[in-house]
């Protein structure tokens, strides 16, 4: 055999699969999004976005963007720092951290719900403290803030973990000298925190934020559970779509804009933490 | 002025014993933070379904498998677990048999191409794939795999793939070429170096990222809900059964969706850093 | 039987040659050093003998067998890794008999060989050990002992004892030499370490810039360097170069003194002589003094002389103090002329 092909053999199996099912499917969606059974059209596109809920799914989807993923960055920055200082019990606190790494969406979306239900915990621990007489219920149409704040806790609660891991593998790669360098030269840890450990963590950075933010604007199986219908999303109306509607041409409209969405937000992230070439480690 | 000073106590050590509480209650209430809720859950999962639906809440579980047992009576639910199973093991397998050879390929060879299949998959790792569930439902149903354990276990493989290429790239990087060329020197040929020397060594790593599609499978929401009807996974019965399942029921799944990932955060917990700190870049 | 002849080798990485038409048969059970600074290609010409790594021109034939399609294992050769390549999950046992397993050799076979090949690089009392245990020594010796082992017609080795001590080199030194002469095993030797390349090499092949500048025994690549680069190369301190500026018919002038240089010889040369074959006379060079360093055994004095530095070696016993002028003559026999233009020796 060819020593020269070997590496595309290797590579064959996936190239097959990612064709078959990725790019192709990809092409379906494409397709179905810009046809309504006789040739191109924008009528799925004009119908979805005219739709009464879109703004409101689109509005919310963005709002809880906005508001967890800086939360979860600060956080995960924070936890970051805080492990590669600890001597003892670190690889316990790293496990207990990136415990909701592993959990599901919906999972996440049920363990909150445990907490603001009606009969949950929250309100037993304020009965229980006397600040209320009789349980209210939180996720209800009358308190949409509440249902936002729910999501978003559970939201924080279950992907902060996934950004944790990516920024602390990647301070592992830090090499100690720099920080040594820079406590020779007088500087103080927030001073190296800002100029060595940030900048030297950028491609991590980046990673990090690509990730979570395509996730975010995925968001759906914790809305799920803890909003319903309360609180429309993007994903929730592809879904909603497809089986409630049986709409294949809208629901693959929706999933267009949510692609366009999450690739406008990754370039821009990648442009505003672009690594210079030549410094890297 | 040398008496004065000695007279003052020194100021840094109280500051730095205030930093190091602040430190340390930061830790913990972290810790509390991602634990917390799950113990709300358990103590759903280990109520009676009435004290599940009643208030005030205990905030110590009472011990009673009645919402376990519930759970496994429940119409369908072992079926979806099965399923569940099924799907994620079929993942686990097809993702590494697919995407270990191509991992090995970009470690070991540079090629023309290399960089345009790198960008494939970096591709597919930030693209909102469950989006893709929609037009393959189509294309499953055309081929006969609609509905099928095979089929949603093929989606799932399209997502777990990027990080099996990935994760065995940088596992395959890190062991020396210098290893394998030592054994083809003492008799062994590409084969049989591979079984003697890189797999005994790739093998724990292997496992690590085997057990990370895994779980990428089991808390798969959006996908297994499109394509499944008949045959639901644990996710999407519960997502689809969320506005009329009893609370007790909801509770026991979430529990059964975490516990195999508590289990696997903590068996993968030493490659979880290694995997991202190389494929990162 | 195994000749080594490589023939018009030539290797490029993308733009960058590494290896320029190289030419060089090693006899059956010859033991070849191939010495040069770091980066002239020793290790590549090394992998293409081997097979790890395919020549971009040029053949490499083996005991008269045209190997360049060979696969590593089909070629007869063991090969000690610069950097060890011990494989980290077998004990030091299993990676001495390593490859004799894969020969599907009996277990008292290997237990024979591998206990022979660990004793002979004393590391017998190691065997039950990872890699992950050892110092760097103790892994290159298992790196040497698991070659050694196959008892190969042909061995080939990337500076095998470059992370021993000093004593525990020179020891090993000796009886890798012997044991390589008794098992007649043709052996290609790598280093830096211009003593070691003496003391074991039958021949020395001198690389420079991904070519052979020489390949002859030690002595004569001391005594006689056919190139400048050899010259200033080997021996430490390596040889002194002064300009030599010709009045023709063989006469040349250099710092002063006229010397016979080259009868055919009509434009300028470089004079070289080496810092230990000077003795001190009224006719010498007058050199200037530097730098003072007694080496115990002699007393190395570096010079200024002709604006630039010139080196010698004298008696240990010799009291010299910087700026003292010193009066250097070289040996007539030892004198050799280098053309600048070619930069190769001339007669
Ligand atoms: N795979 C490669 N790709 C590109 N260039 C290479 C490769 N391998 C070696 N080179 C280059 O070829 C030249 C010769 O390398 P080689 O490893 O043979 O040197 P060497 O003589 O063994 O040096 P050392 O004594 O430091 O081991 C070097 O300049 C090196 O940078
Ligand atoms: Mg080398």
């Amino acid at each position: 055999m060819n020593p020269r092909l070997l590496p595309y053999i290797l590579i064959l199996p996936v190239t097959l699969f990612l064709c078959l099912f990725f790019l192709y499917p990809f092409v379906l969606v494409a397709q179905q999004a810009f046809s309504n059974g006789s040739g191109f059209t924008l009528t799925n596109f004009r119908d979805v976005t005219e739709h009464w809920k879109f703004p409101i799914s689109l509005k919310n989807t963005f709002l809880l963007a906005l508001a967890v993923v800086p939360i979860q960055l600060a956080l995960s920055l924070l936890m970051a720092t805080m492990v590669t200082k600890m001597k003892k019990g670190r690889d316990l606190i790293l496990y207990i951290w990136t415990i909701p790494l592993g959990i599901s969406d919906l999972a996440a979306g049920i363990i909150w719900l445990a907490i603001f239900e009606q009969s949950g915990f929250l309100n037993s621990m304020m009965g229980g403290l006397g600040l209320i007489d009789s349980p209210t219920n939180f996720l209800s149409y009358q308190s949409p803030v509440m249902v936002f704040v729910a999501i978003m806790l559970a939201e924080i609660w279950r992907a902060t973990a996934i950004m944790l891991v990516i920024l602390v593998a990647g301070i592992g790669l830090i090499p100690k000298e720099y920080y040594e360098a820079g406590e020779v030269f007088g500087a103080t840890p927030w001073q190296r925190f800002l100029k060595i450990t940030l900048p030297m963590l950028r491609p991590s950075l980046q990673t990090a934020l690509v990730l979570r933010v395509i996730l975010a604007f995925e968001v759906f199986a914790v809305v799920q559970a803890l909003g319903g219908t309360l609180f429309p999303v993007l994903m929730g109306e592809t879904y909603a779509y497809q089986f409630e509607l049986l709409n294949g041409g809208a629901a693959a409209a929706i999933a267009l804009i949510i692609l366009a969405i999450s690739i406008t937000f990754t370039l821009i992230i990648m442009r505003a933490l672009r690594v210079p070439k030549g410094a890297t480690i | 002025m040398t008496a004065a000073t000695t007279d003052v106590v020194d100021p840094g050590q109280d500051t730095r014993k205030a930093g190091r509480y602040v430190y340390i209650t930061a830790v913990v209430l972290l810790c509390a933070w991602v634990l917390v809720p799950l113990y709300f859950l358990l103590i759903n999962t280990l109520s009676s379904p009435e004290a599940v639906n009643s208030y005030p809440k205990s905030f110590i579980p009472e011990f009673d498998l009645g919402s376990l047992t519930f759970f496994a009576g429940f119409e369908g639910i072992l079926t979806a677990l099965k399923n569940s199973i099924l799907v994620a093991a079929l993942t686990m397998v097809m993702s590494i048999l697919i995407g270990a050879p191509a991992g090995y390929a970009l470690s070991r060879f540079e090629f023309r191409g290399k960089e345009l299949f790198r960008l494939l998959i970096l591709l597919t790792r930030a693209f909102p794939l469950p989006l893709l569930a929609l037009p393959l439902a189509v294309m499953f149903i055309r081929t006969g795999i609609d509905d099928t354990v095979f089929g949603l276990a093929l989606v799932h493989t399209t997502l777990a793939i990027p990080f099996a290429v990935l994760i065995t790239f940088s596992l395959f990087s890190g062991i020396p070429i210098e290893l394998e060329e030592a054994a083809w020197t003492l008799g062994c040929n590409r084969v049989t170096a591979f079984q003697k020397v890189i797999l005994p060594l790739v093998l724990p790593g292997i496992t690590a990222s085997a057990i990370f599609a895994f779980v990428i499978s089991w808390n798969e929401v959006f996908a297994a809900a499109v394509l499944t009807i008949e045959n639901r996974t644990l996710t999407a019965f519960l997502l689809q059964n969320l506005d009329t399942s009893p609370l007790h029921l909801k509770f026991a799944g979430g529990f059964i969706l975490v516990v195999p990932a508590l289990i696997f955060i903590f068996a993968v917990r030493k490659y979880l850093f290694a995997m991202w700190g190389i494929a990162n870049r | 039987m195994a000749v080594i002849e490589i023939k018009n080798v030539a290797k490029r990485f993308g733009d960058y040659q590494a290896l320029h038409d190289i030419n060089l048969t090693i006899e059956d059970q010859e033991f070849m050093v191939l010495l040069g600074a770091s980066g002239c290609g020793k290790s590549t010409l090394l992998r293409i003998i081997c097979g790890l790594e395919t020549a971009s021109e040029g053949e490499v034939w083996i005991g008269g067998k045209r190997v360049d399609h060979l696969q590593p294992k089909d070629r007869g050769i063991a090969m000690v890794f610069q950097n060890y390549a011990v494989f980290p999950h077998l004990t030091v046992f299993e990676n001495i008999g390593f490859g004799l397993r894969m020969q599907k050799m009996g277990n008292d076979e290997v237990k024979r060989r591998v206990e022979r090949t660990a004793g002979l690089m004393h590391i017998e009392q190691l065997l039950d050990r990872y890699s992950g245990e050892l110092s760097g020594g103790q892994r290159q010796r298992v790196a040497v002992a698991r070659a050694l082992a196959m008892e190969p017609d042909v061995i080939l080795m990337d500076e095998p004892l470059s992370n021993l001590d000093a004593l525990l080199r020179m020891e090993m030194r000796a009886e890798l030499k012997g044991v390589l002469a008794e098992s007649n095993t043709t052996a290609i030797y790598v280093t830096h370490d211009q003593v070691e390349a003496m003391s074991m090499a039958d021949r020395i092949s001198v690389m420079h810039e991904g070519k052979i500048v020489q390949a002859a025994s030690p002595i004569e690549v001391y005594r006689n360097p056919a190139a400048e680069f050899v010259a200033g190369f080997i021996g430490n301190p390596p040889m002194n170069f002064l300009e030599a500026t010709s009045h023709g018919g063989g006469k040349f002038s250099v710092a002063g003194h006229s010397f016979d240089g080259p009868d055919a010889a009509n434009s300028n040369l470089q004079f070289a002589i080496r810092p230990e074959d000077m003795t001190l006379s009224e006719d010498g060079f007058p050199a200037v003094a530097k730098v003072v360093e007694p080496l115990g055994a002699h007393l190395l004095v570096t010079c200024e002389l002709d604006g630039k530095l010139f080196r010698a070696i004298l008696d240990s016993e010799m009291q010299v103090k910087p700026g003292q002028t010193l009066k250097l003559a070289p040996m007539p026999d030892r004198i050799r002329w280098f053309d600048p233009s070619t930069t190769l020796a001339v007669a």
